[in-house]
Formats: C-alpha cells, sequence, structure tokens
C-alpha cells in the first residue's frame, strides 16, 4: 500500500473516487457490479462512483487534463485489442493511484483472446468478405482513415493480437471471472473502503480452486474415454472428470461457488490459473494425462496413446479458453 | 467545412463514435455513426467445439447473454437434427423471459426513463437512476433494484450463472426445476407483473399526459419509415424465444415471412470502409444508402420493430396494452423513434405474464429435459434478442467442431436505422453551428430509444452518454468543444 494512499484515509471527510472502464469487453462485468444490487446504495454513500471516469461526474471537465493519481481506484475491464484500448489503460493509468484488472478480458485476455489464433487479416477475411450474408464485390475492408464526401473519418487500429491489461500497463491488482464474482467485487469495494487492500500485485480472490467448491463427490479418479458433455445421457452426482467430462475445475482458481458444476455443466476456466501456476491450460492437460493413466505410457502401444489423444478435440478452446493471450504459447505464429 | 465529432465511449463490440458535418451556414451536411471496435468472434468461433458455442458467443455481449446462448443452443438443435422435449423448451423459454424482465427495466430505468422522468434538458448529472430515484421516490428505486434482480435471479437459477450462462445443450438443457425452486420463481414473477403495470402506469402519468412529450414523439426528427422485422408465432403475435421471421412494411402490410434457415436469402450485410459495423437490408429491396422509405431495404428491428412486424400479443394484458399503444399513436406502424421505449414496457409486461405461463405449466419441473443428438451437420437458430432479431448459424465437421460461423446480431440489424436517426435528429436540432447540451442530448435520445448495444456502458447506475463534440473550422483547426462529463 502506498504511502499515498494511506494519506487519503486520513481525510475521511473526502470521498473516495473510483471510476470503473471498460475496452474490448461485452459489459457482463458492468452488470456483475450492478449485481450487487442494493449494496450498490451503500457504496453511494462511501464513494463517488465516476463508471467510465471520463463520462460521468460533472467535477471532471476532462480526463487528460486531470491531475495525475487524481482517481483513487480504477476497475478496468476487457482486453485490449486496438489502439483506443490502448491509449485509454494507459490515461487511466497515469490519472489513478489504484489500477485494477477487472474481469477474464483485463486479467488473462479473456474469450476475445482466443482471436490471437489468427490475425487482422483473418479476422477481416471472415467478417467482411467469407461470409454467407455478406455482399461485398468491391471487397470493402474497414480502414483508419477514410475520406468520404463531407470530410474525413477515422476509425482506431485494430491490432493482430490481443493483450491482457497488464501486458501494457503496471497493474496493481487482479480481480479474475467471467463475471466476476458478485461476493469478489462486494469483498474487493468493502477492503477499498475500508483501506484493507492487501500488498500490490495480489488477487483479489481465494486461493483454493473451483474443485475445492463443488458439489460433486469425489473419488480416485481413472478414466479409459473422454466425452463430450452431449454425449453423456443424464449427468450423474459425482466429479464430471470421473464421467470422462473435461471439467477445469483442479486447476482454475475458485471463488465463484462453483456455479456451474450446479447446473451439471463443467468448469470452463474463466477463473484462471490456480495459485502458484504459471499455465492453467498446461496444469490442466497434464492432470488429465494422469487420469486417463498416460502416465503409464511406456506400457502402451503409440497406437493406443494416439487413441486417448484424439479424443481431446481443441485443446486450445478447451484448456485455454479464457487465458490464451497469457500463457506460455500466447499466439498462433503467422507465416 | 465544421466536423462536429461526438466521442461517446461507450459500445457495441466496444465503443460508438459520431461525426456530423455541417455546412457553410453551420447546418448539418450528413452524419456517421461510426463503430470503432471489432473483436473477431467469427473467426476464432471456427475450430471450437459446437458445444462451447453457447459459452462463447454469450460473451459479446453481457448485457444480453442469454440471447447469444439460446440462439446458439438453437442453432445446435438443428445442427445436430435434435429437438429439445417439450419442457427443455419451455425451461429455456421461462429463463428467456427473466432475461427480458431484467434488460427491459434495465433499459428503462437506468438508461432510457432519465430522459423522460427527469427530462431532456435536466443536466447530465441528474439525468440518471439516480435522478429517477430522486423525482420518483427512493421506494421507487428500490422497487426497480429488486425487480431487475429477480429477473437476474430467474435466469441464474436455470441458467447456472445469469451472466454468461451454461445450460443451454444441444437437445435440451442441462438442470431441471425443483419444487421450491417453482415456488421461488412463482413468487417473484408474482411480483413482477405488478412492477410492469406500475412502470405502463409511470410511462402513462410522467409522458403521455404531458403534451410536450407526446409533440416530440410525433416530431418529424425522431420519425423514420421503415421496413420493421421481428419473430412471430403462428398468429402473428410477437414471440421472443422462436417462431418465423416477418417483415412487415411502411403499411404494415406483410412483406415477407420465412423461417431462419432461408436468412441468407432474405437479407444481406453492406461494408462500410468508415465503420467496424456492417450494414443488414433486405435482398428483395438492395442496399441504397441510408435511406428509409419503401425503395429502401433498411429495416428496423428491436421493440418497435417487433410490436409493428406482428398483428398482437400473446397475452392478456400486454394486448390491451398493444392495442391502445396503436390507438394513441395514430395507428399502425408506429415509426416514431422514441416510441420503442414505450413499447418496450408493453414487452416487459407480456414477459411476466408468459412467465406466469409457464411457471404454472404442469411440464415445467419434468426430468425429461433432454434428447440425445444425431450427426452434426449445419444449423441456423434465430431468436429475439431484447435490442432485436439475433441470428445464429453454424457449420459443423464431422467431430462436431465449428468450421464455419456466421452472425448478425441485433444491434447491427438497426444500424442503418440508428445512423439515419442520428442524422434526422442533428439536422432537425443544430441550426446555424448552434449547439448545447440539450441540443446533443435530444440527438443522444434518437439512437438511445434502440438501446443499442454501444450505448450499453450507459448501464450504469450513474447513466448519462458521455459525449464530446469538437467543432472544427474551415482550416480544420479546434474552434470549440463541448462535453456533458
Amino acid at each position: 500500500m502506498s504511502k499515498e494512499h494511506k494519506k487519503e484515509k486520513d481525510t475521511p471527510d473526502k470521498k473516495l473516487k473510483i471510476a470503473f472502464y471498460w475496452a474490448a469487453s461485452c459489459g457482463g462485468c458492468e452488470i456483475a457490479v450492478l449485481d450487487i444490487n442494493e449494496k450498490i446504495l451503500d457504496v453511494v454513500a462511501a464513494a463517488d462512483i465516476l463508471f467510465w471516469p471520463v463520462a460521468i461526474d460533472t467535477k471532471y471537465k476532462d480526463v487528460e487534463a486531470m491531475d495525475d493519481k487524481n482517481i483513487d481506484v480504477c476497475f478496468f475491464n476487457g482486453a485490449i485489442r486496438t489502439s483506443e484500448n490502448e491509449h485509454i489503460a494507459k490515461l487511466l493509468r497515469k490519472k489513478s493511484k489504484i489500477l485494477i484488472s477487472f474481469g477474464a478480458c483485463a486479467v488473462h485476455g479473456g474469450i476475445p483472446g482466443l482471436a490471437n489464433l489468427a490475425n487482422r487479416e483473418e479476422v477481416f477475411k471472415t467478417a467482411y468478405l467469407d461470409n454467407p450474408s455478406t455482399e461485398n464485390h468491391d471487397k470493402t475492408l474497414p480502414k483508419t482513415s477514410v475520406k468520404v464526401k463531407e470530410g474525413e473519418l477515422t476509425l482506431p487500429e485494430f491490432y493482430d493480437t490481443v493483450k491482457s491489461l497488464d501486458q501494457v500497463v503496471d497493474v496493481d491488482y487482479f480481480l479474475p471471472g467471467c463475471p466476476p464474482p458478485t461476493k469478489l467485487i462486494i469483498d474487493a469495494l468493502d477492503a477499498i473502503v475500508k483501506n484493507k487492500l492487501p500488498e500490490k500485485g495480489s488477487v483479489l480472490a481465494p486461493l483454493k480452486s473451483v474443485c475445492d467448491e463443488c458439489r460433486f463427490e469425489k473419488s480416485e479418479k481413472s478414466i479409459k474415454d473422454i466425452k463430450r458433455v452431449y454425449e453423456v445421457d443424464k449427468i450423474e452426482e459425482k466429479c464430471l472428470l470421473e464421467q470422462g467430462i473435461i471439467c477445469l475445475g483442479p486447476c482454475t482458481r475458485g471463488g465463484c461457488d462453483a456455479r456451474c458444476l450446479d447446473a451439471n455443466m463443467p468448469c470452463t476456466g474463466c477463473g484462471g490459473p490456480t495459485p502458484n501456476s504459471l499455465d492453467q491450460g498446461a496444469k490442466m492437460i497434464s492432470a488429465l494425462a494422469s487420469i486417463l493413466g498416460l502416465e503409464a505410457e511406456e506400457k502402451m502401444s503409440d497406437e493406443e496413446v494416439d487413441k486417448l489423444i484424439e479424443q481431446v478435440r481443441d485443446i486450445v478452446g478447451t484448456f485455454y479458453k479464457y487465458t490464451l493471450p497469457v500463457s506460455l504459447i500466447n499466439r498462433r505464429v503467422m507465416k | 467545412m465544421k466536423t462536429v465529432t461526438i466521442d461517446p465511449i461507450t459500445r457495441l463490440e466496444g465503443h460508438g463514435k459520431i461525426t456530423i458535418f455541417l455546412d457553410k451556414d453551420g447546418n448539418v451536411d450528413n452524419a456517421y455513426l461510426q463503430i470503432p471496435e471489432l473483436r473477431g468472434f467469427e473467426r476464432f468461433s471456427q475450430g471450437r467445439r459446437a458445444e462451447d458455442m453457447p459459452q462463447i458467443t454469450s460473451r459479446i455481449c453481457g448485457v444480453c447473454p442469454v440471447a447469444h446462448h439460446f440462439a446458439s443452443t438453437k442453432a445446435l438443435d438443428e445442427a445436430f437434427h435434435v429437438k429439445p422435449p417439450a419442457a427443455a423448451s419451455k425451461l429455456r423459454e421461462l429463463m428467456y423471459c427473466g432475461y427480458f424482465i431484467y434488460d427491459h427495466i434495465l433499459h428503462f430505468y437506468f438508461l432510457g426513463g432519465p430522459d423522460f422522468v427527469v427530462g431532456p434538458d435536466a443536466p447530465a448529472s441528474q439525468r440518471n437512476i439516480l435522478g429517477v430515484i430522486q423525482k420518483a421516490g427512493v421506494d421507487v428505486g428500490k422497487e426497480v433494484i429488486k425487480h431487475r434482480a429477480y429477473g437476474q435471479k430467474i435466469t441464474a437459477i436455470l441458467g447456472g450463472k445469469a451472466t454468461h450462462p451454461v445450460c443451454g445443450l444441444p437437445g435440451g438443457v442441462s438442470k431441471g426445476l425443483d419444487k421450491e425452486e417453482v415456488q421461488e420463481i412463482k413468487e417473484m414473477v408474482k411480483s413482477c407483473v405488478d412492477f410492469s403495470k406500475f412502470s405502463l402506469k409511470l410511462f402513462d402519468d410522467v409522458v403521455l399526459k404531458n403534451k410536450d412529450y407526446v409533440d416530440m414523439i410525433k416530431s418529424d426528427p425522431y420519425n423514420l419509415e421503415t421496413y420493421n422485422m421481428g419473430l412471430v408465432d403462428a398468429r402473428n403475435k410477437v414471440n421472443f424465444y422462436d417462431g418465423m421471421i416477418r417483415v412487415t412494411d411502411q403499411n404494415a402490410e406483410e412483406f415477407l415471412k420465412f423461417s431462419g434457415e432461408d436468412y441468407t436469402k432474405h437479407v444481406s450485410e453492406h461494408v462500410e470502409p468508415w465503420s467496424y459495423m456492417k450494414f443488414p437490408y433486405l435482398k428483395k429491396i438492395g442496399w441504397h444508402g441510408l435511406k428509409d422509405g419503401k425503395t429502401s431495404g433498411v429495416y428496423r428491428v428491436g421493440p418497435l420493430g417487433r410490436l409493428n412486424a406482428a398483428d398482437g400479443m400473446a397475452t392478456p394484458l400486454a394486448d390491451t396494452e398493444y392495442k391502445r399503444f396503436y390507438e394513441t399513436l395514430g395507428g399502425k406502424p408506429v415509426n416514431s423513434t422514441l416510441a420503442y421505449h414505450w413499447a418496450r414496457l408493453i414487452e416487459l409486461l407480456y414477459a411476466t405474464e408468459r412467465a406466469t405461463e409457464l411457471i404454472n405449466d404442469s411440464d415445467i419441473t419434468s426430468k425429461h429435459i433432454r434428447n440425445p443428438v444425431g450427426e452434426p451437420s449445419e444449423g441456423v437458430g434465430v431468436v429475439e434478442a431484447a435490442r432485436g432479431t439475433l441470428i445464429h448459424h453454424y457449420n459443423l465437421d464431422k467431430n462436431g467442431l465449428i468450421e464455419k460461423a456466421n452472425l448478425i446480431v441485433a444491434t447491427t440489424n438497426n444500424a442503418g436505422a440508428i445512423t439515419m436517426s442520428i442524422r434526422d435528429a442533428a439536422k432537425g436540432m443544430i441550426k446555424k453551428g448552434e449547439i448545447n447540451n440539450g441540443i446533443l442530448n435530444k440527438i443522444e435520445m434518437a439512437f438511445r430509444a434502440y438501446d443499442p448495444c454501444f450505448a450499453c456502458a450507459t448501464h450504469s447506475l450513474p447513466g448519462g452518454m458521455p459525449m464530446e463534440i469538437n467543432i472544427y473550422d474551415k482550416n480544420k483547426k479546434l474552434y470549440k468543444t463541448i462535453k456533458n462529463f
């Protein structure tokens, strides 16, 4: 905790200034904040909320003209996809004492980070050219600058690669999840108001895994076949992995109360890696290999090994659904 | 020539930007709505497991994840040649009603409503939910928060999570309802019906009894004569979850009616180099630029588009409101953009009535909620998102992986209409280069009515659309800046 922030606390008459901003994201993080429901009124009492700092409070004439560190805490959600996203990220870093990377996209790149399997050219080709409902004989593509008859129109640059927030600016705290669970948001807001945030760089979520929070009973896991979730007729009341369904619970940070499992669906990993794990997907692949008995590889024929591995379809989308931009291998190499 | 750039830090797949060009007299020459963001879902869906699509595509929009979730699930039903059991369809539709309840409440009270309840000329700092609470009372504010939360809760009970649900599977849903959950939902739904009636009465008292507002609703800058599109049931009544796509013309007569799988025969998308958003149009008419009328293929979707494209509502109270809507606003179709707000509240009432029917249905606790799937192939799924018709189209390979995905999202369907509404409002409001915050807000109102997804940023507690107008002189030097923040 910086000295500066403690000083802030010493003047209680001064309300906290909180800001929210989104970059390349879906808006679900904002809805998650609204889902604290009536508690939002407590927050309003304790802090001036500037959802989107450049936007709301009339006391802020211009974010760019603001003094540096004027915002106490900025919650930033969304990945960095365009030049505009990057520009605002840098601006808000400068204007905020504490910057919180909020939600899977800002923290790990999120689902939009799967676009690192392609580049700008391929994304454009799919959206504007090679598309069953698009009529585009002139092969028009969006451009960063276009002359129309009345003048010039500009668009921000669409980058080749999606980045997480901490890949472009220094981040103080991380609050993962897609979206972050309500309870974790309330805890974070509470810690901010009471000036009880942990040390810089912390993840504002429990240390346990989704598995630890799951209602299903677990025993020694050993399976022979992997099943797709729609291939299973009926979900039994036991660990999904034991039923052959790939579930990222063991390798995903909890704090969500394993909500997806309550709906009989596997964890897909939105909380990101468990503590002290560098790479969520790699950890899960290794866990799965052991469940499938691949440790006994030397006793198997190549054919048997291939057959087992072949059952796992779409390795990147299955094991790196939310974390591709921050994983050890973070994009497809484009020729 | 002067350039006015309204740069809202908002979003459809990101953010929106309006650039208005003034002529030498300071009147509006033309206006452009630009969507400066793209995330590329259609590309990175390729190679994914089909069953992941309902959860991947829900991340297109966190405000309407349920719409994407079920457009996707329905596309998978088709692609795997499986019809869900009756109970599964009812559970999906019930969850869909929960989604409409929270989304329409969110829009009316947090976003669109403040313009009317607090007033279009009120300071930006008051045109928000807190201003509404101040004007209508804290009790109303608490009711708003409570019922929005009910909508979320119903969705969460059925979907696992409200934002980014997980229950959709080809051939059904992953989770049924037990008796306790049924009871809990029944109580919430009952309260929501009353709250919808209250909301319509509030609209009556605040808007319809105020002649200035009614005149504003009917005024030229807020009128657009386009085709209208929406899903209808077998009796041509509005349906959110299923049905045929119906298009009506400027005389409210049926122009087209087709099933989702035929969408490429009837809808095409046009590309402009100055926006990442495409402009859909009716293929039969063609793309003839940004204009309205019979000879332009531009159409509207969303609450007003749906009401205009249908013959009524399928539930009694909503149907009565439907009739009153047309009687009050001068017959069918209603072309006023600001009438979207009223249409939205009528749909809110329908969603609560329909939810009541479904939660009382004897099938709703059935354990038979999944059917086995067939071989993977190709499928189209269509639903009505809160903001309009939503189409998902997938081609699957033999291993059930996505080969190709095409998505036409609700707000994209309205791209042409929204751009024109902004242009017309700007033309009607800005005269001789005179611009102030009231005028700016009235231009905002033209597109806020659509609840466009790029305005989702204003789905927030403080509300208010951040906008910046930069006026440049002939030499492109900054002459004046107006901001509402």
